[in-house]
């Protein structure tokens, strides 16, 4: 990615977005008593699309950014997205992120292993009441949600930071092979 | 060239967690008066009115979602009546959110007047702004805060009963810890006249609370209802006064190697669908035979 003023000055517009919209409106949104999260999925698709230099540190503002607005123990939120945008990034170094079936499956195991981590962090903090096994349901109903909701966050991602990113993660086509020979 | 780029990558990842951790460390040791806590205010202050912003802008957006989904095998096939439809429909999702509105508010206003409800405390009704994205932080944001009289630990109700209580202040919005968090314990009895107990959550499912501490051998009857108790002793008060609705039993666990019996009830107020609530504030003392002195 491009590390330029107006570069930065996106990201930043696009953390405070992403927290304001996921209080006032995603996080409202019930569907099968659970609801999408949009920071995993915003942090991943950093990750995907300009590295895990950039998507860890977008991962932190977004968790910062969130844990300030929600007055939550500030660090718990940061901690995690750093690491699903990193690893999101590395995937992108190290294998094809260009598969159309990247952003929903990567939605769905980035939410699956960032809500198993907060779980883990809260039980490692201390929980003070007995925990329903309906937790395991609302975090893969919100996986499954991410998981649709991949595609349009990472498409709207990538068309905000397009001017920045350096290239644009598109399915490649394949060259072709063979040339049809004719008489 | 590519060494560096590892070593840059692997610093900065270093540099954010460890940044991560001692955030953590140092909000968890600080008091709620501490920097941190005071930034965290602050900033709310600011993006506290950019989220009811985008609250009351996208309410119908998000009333629409909800109602979409409700009725989508009932999509109209002919053109005509789809842009009718789509016009209904936007109209329909303004008046149910009106609606909804009213109907939460007119039963606040039957619960402050309904008997039993607490005396001597005035009442600050708030929207709410915004709701905790997991399932470990039972929290909501409402857009009043000190500066309409909200304090830290006043208690909040709905129309149907108790909510939670103020954990946190600002300015001009507070946050709200649900009856549902795992951190929340509530003084309750089974009335008219059944036993006392601690209402507690169980995390991850808003619609299952726990009467613990209820003494062996007193019966309770499913279906009874439970309120706060607002117990006072001379040093100490409930934080909650006496009289608010908080469920109804649905069941009793009773194990014979526990020492107290379990009771399971139904909140009145449902905690996912809260759009108004109210806080409850102390009615300032009345100033009698108040004196003057040089």
């Amino acid at each position: 990615m491009n590390v330029t003023v107006a570069g930065v000055l996106r990201l930043l517009v696009l953390v405070l977005s992403v927290v304001v919209l996921q209080l006032a409106v995603v996080g409202q949104v019930n569907v099968f008593d659970a609801n999408a999260d949009l920071l995993p999925l915003v942090a991943m698709s950093i990750g995907l699309l300009a590295g895990p230099v950039t998507g860890a540190t977008v991962g932190f503002l977004l968790g910062l950014v969130a844990d300030m607005a929600l007055l939550q123990t500030l660090g718990v939120t940061s901690l995690l997205l750093v690491g699903v945008g990193y690893l999101a990034g590395r995937y992108r170094e190290l294998r094809d992120a260009t598969h159309k079936m990247v952003p929903p499956l990567g939605g769905l195991i980035a939410t699956l292993g960032y809500a198993a981590a907060f779980s883990l962090v809260q039980f490692l903090l201390g929980v003070e009441s007995p925990v329903s096994p309906l937790v395991i349901r609302e975090i893969a109903v919100s996986a499954l949600l991410n998981g649709l909701l991949a595609i349009p966050v990472f498409t709207a991602v990538r068309a905000f930071l397009r001017a920045d990113l350096i290239d644009d993660l598109r399915p490649r086509r394949r060259p072709v092979t063979r040339l049809r020979v004719t008489t | 060239m590519y060494k560096k780029s590892v070593r840059r990558r692997r610093a900065v990842l270093a540099l954010l967690v460890s940044l991560s951790i001692a955030l953590l460390t140092v909000y968890f040791g600080e008091s709620a008066s501490g920097g941190l806590h005071a930034i965290q205010r602050g900033f709310l202050e600011v993006l506290a009115p950019l989220q009811e912003g985008a609250n009351r802008a996208l309410k119908p957006a998000r009333d629409l979602v909800g109602w979409t989904g409700d009725v989508f095998d009932a999509k109209s096939e002919n053109e005509d009546l789809r842009s009718e439809n789509e016009r209904l429909r936007r109209q329909v999702a303004a008046l149910q959110t009106a609606e909804r509105d009213a109907r939460q508010l007119r039963a606040l206003v039957g619960l402050n007047r309904s008997e039993g409800f607490p005396d001597g405390y005035d009442t600050v009704g708030a929207r709410v702004i915004g709701r905790s994205p997991t399932v470990w932080y039972s929290a909501i944001t409402i857009d009043k805060g000190s500066s309409a009289g909200v304090r830290v630990n006043q208690p909040v109700v709905s129309g149907a009963g108790l909510v939670g209580r103020v954990s946190d202040v600002s300015g001009g919005a507070a946050r709200v810890t649900l009856i549902t968090d795992h951190t929340s314990g509530v003084s309750a009895q089974i009335v008219p006249d059944g036993p006392n107990g601690l209402v507690k959550a169980t995390v991850g499912n808003p619609t299952d609370l726990l009467l613990d501490f209820v003494q062996k051998g007193r019966a309770v009857r499913t279906g009874a209802t439970v309120i706060t108790s607002g117990w006072r002793s001379s040093r100490l008060e409930s934080l909650f006064p006496r009289g608010i609705p908080i469920g109804q039993v649905t069941r009793v666990d009773s194990d014979e190697r526990e020492l107290y019996q379990r009771v399971h009830l139904r909140p009145f107020a449902d905690l996912r669908e809260l759009d108004v609530v109210e806080v409850l504030t102390r009615k300032p003392a009345p100033v009698e035979n108040a004196q003057v002195t040089p």
